[in-house]
């Protein structure tokens, strides 16, 4: 073992198909780099376990540098890990101890099944956008600069919201698994442009119905999800929905 | 609008907003509650707090907004249930382990076991003193449903205060009562400042006045409320 690498204990969830039940397996890693991303040494894992003959842990995990929004699990009872700010795929082993036992599950939510050992279904946030996180009028070619004037703080307050990369730990993070703070950064990132504005009250119905219908949570307020969100989505965002929605169901 | 407000209120947005609307609603009868209780700090015997009391329990506005109180503590836990039925469902499959200190106060996770526990001191709060009003009121009818006022109520209607220093004089009373706000304040730390956010008022210039505006409601409101047991249970106030 070279210097400063670590023995590790993992726990992690295996289940076969979102119809089985699954649970949790005990794997013991030796010689983990502190370098190593958390997704590497689950590699590591996963390349010892072919080995082995043993079917390797399904992992959902694309880009590895934080913005695809694909690695999701609950590690050590938090959402991408002990960090904030940033997904599994930022997390590096240096942030665990020689000897550690860490514990990795999927998201859980009703909203989020299981497909197989870490990964889940997150279309649901899928259907939930096609109800209206977009617009739909033709906007024509690009204007100049400048036509179309939009307040700098307006700007930045829809991109911040538009930094959203749907990952899911919002929803993970919540006790009440509800997905306030995507959908909120959903309808946000348009309420605050002119552009936007045009569908903003079709938008933030439909948007809050299809939330309904996939079976999560309501918001209780406790501002975990900001806490756990990779991107830094403001409670704001919520609070900007709340009142959209409201308008909406007045005028609309 | 109709059919809109219908699906309005059916909505998870709509029924958190009529829990922080119920809410506040309570939070502004709250000030009400302890304004009469301070009455005892005349320290002249009961008669300022005799009056007040006197005039909330026989004038007919207060007797129309009463209803409306009990509305609206009836409308806050039937909303509440349906909510916490729903969210119950949202995670069928729970964590092994669940690191949730770390972004969230516990307080704010527990609005629903502070709120069962707040109802269950309501109900002793209601027996303690509202029944025996109502009956010391009605009393002729009292004895129709075979209810016999028990000692130390029968003055409720002449001198409540009387009835107050008797119901304070039991040790586990006082005891009950402190525990019972104990849970109300960390309900309202959360409930306060949570419902402008239901509401959609959030704001980076208002909110840090809206959460110490709620934390400072909260403690005074409950120091002030545990300050009328502690005080007569003393015998402080004459």
């Amino acid at each position: 073992m070279s210097h400063g690498n670590m023995n590790l204990t993992l726990k992690i969830w295996r289940q076969n198909s979102g119809s089985e039940p699954g649970q949790l397996v005990t794997y013991p890693v030796k010689d983990i780099s502190p370098d190593m991303s958390f997704l590497e040494m689950f590699d590591v894992l996963n390349e010892q376990l072919v080995a082995k003959n043993e079917s390797p842990i399904v992992f959902d995990h694309d880009c590895r540098e934080g913005i695809c929004g694909m690695c999701s699990m609950v590690i050590n009872g938090r959402a991408h890990g002990p960090k904030t700010g940033i997904t599994t795929c930022q997390l590096h082993m240096r942030s665990f101890k020689d000897g550690d036992t860490i514990v990795v599950e999927p998201w859980r939510a009703q909203a989020f099944p299981v497909i197989k050992d870490l990964t889940v279904d997150r279309s649901s946030f899928e259907r939930i956008q096609a109800k209206g996180g977009f617009i739909s009028v033709n906007t024509g070619t690009a204007q100049d600069a400048n036509c179309l004037p939009i307040p700098k703080d307006d700007a930045d307050a829809s991109f911040n919201a538009a930094a959203c990369i749907g990952c899911g730990a919002c929803v993970a993070t919540c006790k009440n698994a509800s997905a306030m703070l995507f959908v909120a950064a959903k309808v946000s990132q348009f309420a605050l442009l002119p552009q936007g504005k045009v569908e903003a009250t079709t938008r933030v119905k439909n948007m809050v119905a299809q939330m309904d219908a996939e079976g999560f949570g309501s918001c209780t307020n406790t501002s975990a999800c900001e806490v756990e969100c990779p991107k830094g989505i403001s409670l704001e965002n919520i609070a900007r929905m709340n009142r959209e929605y409201l308008v909406a169901n007045c005028v609309d | 609008m109709s059919n809109s407000s219908s699906s309005f209120l059916k909505s998870s947005l709509g029924k958190k907003f009529i829990m922080g609307f119920t809410g506040l609603f309570l939070i502004s009868f709250l000030v009400v509650h302890v304004c009469i209780n301070a009455c005892i700090y005349f320290n002249d015997n009961g008669e300022t707090f005799n009056m007040a009391a006197g005039f909330m329990a026989n004038n007919i506005i207060i007797k129309v907004v009463e209803v409306g109180l009990f509305l609206g503590i009836i409308a806050h836990i039937v909303q509440a249930l349906v909510i916490s039925m729903h969210n119950s469902k949202a995670r069928p499959q729970k964590y092994a382990v669940q690191n949730q200190a770390v972004s969230s106060k516990w307080y704010s996770r527990s609005m629903g076991l502070l709120g069962t526990l707040l109802l269950m001191f309501l109900i002793v709060h209601l027996a303690n003193f509202w029944v025996p009003t109502k009956l010391a009121l009605y009393g002729e009818n009292a004895k129709f449903v075979g209810y016999n006022v028990p000692d130390g109520f029968a003055g409720m209607k002449e001198n409540p205060f009387e009835a107050l220093k008797t119901v304070f004089a039991n040790p586990i009373i006082v005891t009950v009562y402190l525990l019972g706000l104990v849970s109300l304040f960390y309900h309202l730390l959360h409930g306060f400042q949570s419902a402008f956010q239901s509401f959609g008022l959030n704001h980076k210039n208002y909110t840090p006045f809206i959460k110490s505006l709620g934390f400072w409601y909260s403690l005074l409101i409950c120091l002030l409320f545990a300050s009328m047991p502690i005080t007569l249970f003393l015998g402080l106030i004459k």
